[in-house]
């Protein structure tokens, strides 16, 4: 066994964190917290300048033949330094999608200004009235001619101002098994008839919901079989749980460790050294060091050649299990103040912990709720019956 | 690289001491040593065959040279049949007196054909005396920390019985004093060997707990398919497979916690005492959520003694206590990982 990363992937640290000095700016972070668009345009295009938008695809596709474990180093110090990654997380699951199941010519058109860091694109799976029952999609999608018309309403559409297409999950075929009649798209956000709407979120984070009516799309942009949306389906949500690496948690655990050090109380004691504080920050350390573990045998999966799906579920299940429970123990360990948010003078680690706290919850919905992960977990893992109730 | 595969001598390691204890340490040979004090002579000459007390000591100085991954693997499978012999407490024994200057007469019986049992008193003694021992009722062979000292003490047979306790072990009182006792070590010298040979018995611990959560999850999870109620099995029920979920999440978890801290150990990485201690806490919360989980699954007949999933309840909160109050360890991981606190 062993458990290091390995020389290869220390020296492309070092070239991630050499960029960053370079390219990151002080404001990059705060621009995000006050817009709650975690996407920067500037610094999308010099990862993309850079060649690392899919650092690890063949270099034949555009990327540089990054192994996972390259991978694994490259996303932990984006993480850390509390990079803005939400556009290149997505947008990355779009394009494994279509290199995996597009035409030659949709490589040739989408993927190029992908690569380039110059486009970015939105997942339209959620409806209002479908979100884990993914395949319940009502948007529709008719043929005419060449063309097809869509019509319908997506809900979370995430970064739908910042992207160039959404990748539009919808219903051609009404008549047949609901997993039968799908079918999926890449539709220009710009296309006349479409509307983005902004949708706030308990966070801080914008997300969208956005409205088609009479969108025409050529069939060109069409991905994968008419009615086979739902294979499309199955690859892509494969890909969403394979972005794997620290989480938020452990950026915020350091602040917070660094903060505790730095800081006495009145009475001139550290905040380090209160017993309740350091067991806090002990069991975090603890979980995160869990987490952690699991996403690194995700990519171990990967670079033996497998396809993490069981080992997937329970990363995502833990992670952001995990992270809810510990995020609401850190604002208790702060106490009163713990309630200040970023931008407070006086707010304990800068307001980053109750920010954490906002967030963690839509780590256990979004991307997998963690009910959908159990599921995964019990019937494909265990071999438990599968059931709906 | 990281590299989460076993070579081939560890698979066969693995291997046999599985097959070895499917065989000879059934549910019904734990249930009888439990009533004879937790302890099984005939296994303990058995298992020794395969792998002593000297299995983990360097071959210069008689043992086999297993590190202390190679000694996890097998400790995984020990925990996962219960198996009532002091194999974790005698490996660390040795390789705390393999680093000492020898104590020929004591070291020759530890690596005899059939070798004495040996441990090491896991908290200072008071007085002299060490308080619940892990395989204090049956190891001849104590070491410990006495005042200022690292002691060894051999009596055999062992002085003391087992007392009636949670999980059934041959814990008892042992007094660290007396004819035949021997330093190995004084002051920081003797309070750092001591903590190393703490670290490893967590780290090992640690693995049993993760075998012994393995095996209660098997247990739940085969009781979930088979059992059928309102006309299912009650494994579709979400209720209950989600929880199995969880917990099945939490081995896996451990499994890659516990295997990080013994090759840390091995490899010298300098964040070992502090692996060795979160191992020890995960593994610890895993093997208590899942054998409750796995004892809940199977209903009121969970709760009877003819089951055998009570066997690994009882046992998974047995085994870590013996380090003491879970939250007291995991005060003493934050001094592992961050600095101790400032004198007042």
């Amino acid at each position: 066994m062993d458990f290091r990363l390995g020389a290869k992937s220390d020296a492309f640290r070092e070239e991630v964190r050499s960029f960053l000095r370079e390219h990151l700016r002080p404001d990059t972070l705060e621009r995000a917290h006050e817009t709650g668009t975690h996407h920067d345009r500037e610094l999308h295009r010099a990862l993309g300048a850079q060649g690392w938008i899919a650092a690890s695809w063949p270099e034949e596709y555009g990327g540089q033949g990054r192994d996972p474990f390259e991978m694994t180093a490259m996303r932990d110090e984006l993480r850390l330094a509390g990079v803005p990654t939400d556009g290149l997380g997505q947008s990355v699951i779009v394009a494994r999608t279509v290199r995996a199941v597009g035409t030659e010519e949709q490589k040739q058109r989408f993927l190029p200004p992908f690569l380039r860091g110059e486009i970015i694109f939105a997942l339209g799976y959620t409806e209002p009235d479908s979100g884990s029952d993914v395949a319940a999609a009502k948007t529709r999608a008719v043929r005419d001619g060449d063309d097809w018309v869509i019509d319908g309403q997506k809900m979370f559409t995430t970064l739908a101002h910042e992207s160039a297409y959404v990748f539009l999950l919808t219903r051609t075929n009404p008549d047949v098994a609901k997993h039968r009649g799908l079918t999926m798209f890449l539709v220009p956000l710009d296309a006349p008839g479409v509307e983005i709407h902004p949708v706030h979120t308990m966070g801080g984070e914008r997300t969208n919901a956005t409205f088609y009516t009479g969108v025409r799309v050529p069939d060109a942009f069409r991905v994968g079989e008419v009615d086979g949306g739902w294979d499309v389906m199955n690859v892509a949500l494969t890909f969403e749980r394979g972005g794997f690496a620290l989480s938020e948690a452990d950026r915020v655990w350091q602040w917070t460790v660094d903060w505790a050090r730095e800081t006495r109380r009145p009475d001139g004691t550290r905040v380090i050294d209160d017993p309740l504080v350091r067991e806090r920050l002990a069991t975090m350390r603890v979980n995160d060091e869990v987490a952690r573990l699991l996403a690194l045998r995700c990519s171990y999966v990967a670079a033996t050649g497998g396809m993490p799906g069981v080992e997937g579920s329970m990363h995502k299940l833990w992670y952001a299990e995990a992270m809810t429970a510990d995020a609401a123990e850190l604002v208790d360990m702060l106490g009163a103040e713990g309630l200040l948010e970023h931008g407070e003078p006086d707010a304990p680690v800068d307001g980053w912990v109750e920010q954490l706290h906002r967030h963690a919850a839509v780590t256990t919905i979004y991307g997998g709720t963690s009910e959908v992960q159990r599921d995964i977990i019990a019937s494909r893992g265990l071999g438990l019956p599968r059931s709906r109730r | 690289m990281v590299d989460l595969s076993l070579s081939e001598e560890q698979d066969h390691l693995v291997e046999t001491f599985r097959a070895f204890f499917a065989k000879e340490s059934p549910p019904p040979l734990v249930r009888a040593a439990e009533e004879a004090g937790g302890f099984d002579p005939d296994l303990w000459q058995a298992v020794c065959a395969l792998g002593g007390p000297a299995l983990g000591v360097d071959p210069s100085a008689g043992g086999a040279g297993a590190g202390l991954l190679d000694l996890e693997l097998v400790s995984e499978r020990l925990g996962a049949a219960l198996a009532p012999v002091p194999l974790v407490e005698s490996w660390v024994a040795a390789r705390l007196l393999a680093t000492c200057d020898p104590v020929p007469g004591t070291w020759a019986r530890l690596t005899d054909d059939l070798p004495a049992a040996a441990t090491v008193a896991l908290h200072p003694a008071h007085e002299g005396s060490a308080r619940l021992v892990p395989a204090g009722a049956v190891a001849s062979v104590v070491a410990g920390l006495d005042g200022d000292e690292l002691v060894v003490v051999d009596v055999d047979p062992p002085p003391a019985a087992a007392v009636r306790n949670l999980g059934g072990a041959p814990i008892a009182d042992r007094s660290l004093r007396g004819e035949g006792r021997i330093v190995l070590a004084h002051g920081d010298d003797a309070r750092a060997r001591h903590a190393d040979a703490v670290d490893e018995w967590r780290v090992l611990t640690a693995g049993a707990l993760v075998g012994l959560a393995g095996a209660a999850l098997e247990l739940g999870v085969e009781y979930a398919k088979q059992r059928h109620q309102f006309g299912v099995p009650i494994g579709s029920f979400q209720a209950l497979a989600h929880q199995l979920a969880d917990v099945a999440t939490m081995v896996d978890g451990a499994q890659l916690l516990t295997r990080e801290a013994s090759w840390a150990a091995d490899e010298h990485e300098a964040d070992a005492p502090a692996l060795a201690r979160m191992a020890f806490l995960f593994a610890s919360r895993t093997a208590q959520r899942t054998t409750a989980v796995a004892l809940h699954v199977h209903g009121g007949y969970g709760f009877t003694l003819e089951y055998d999933v009570q066997l690994y309840h009882r046992r998974a909160k047995a085994w870590p206590l013996l380090m003491g109050d879970p939250r007291r360890e995991s005060a003493r991981l934050a001094d592992a990982l961050f600095e101790p606190p400032e004198p007042r």
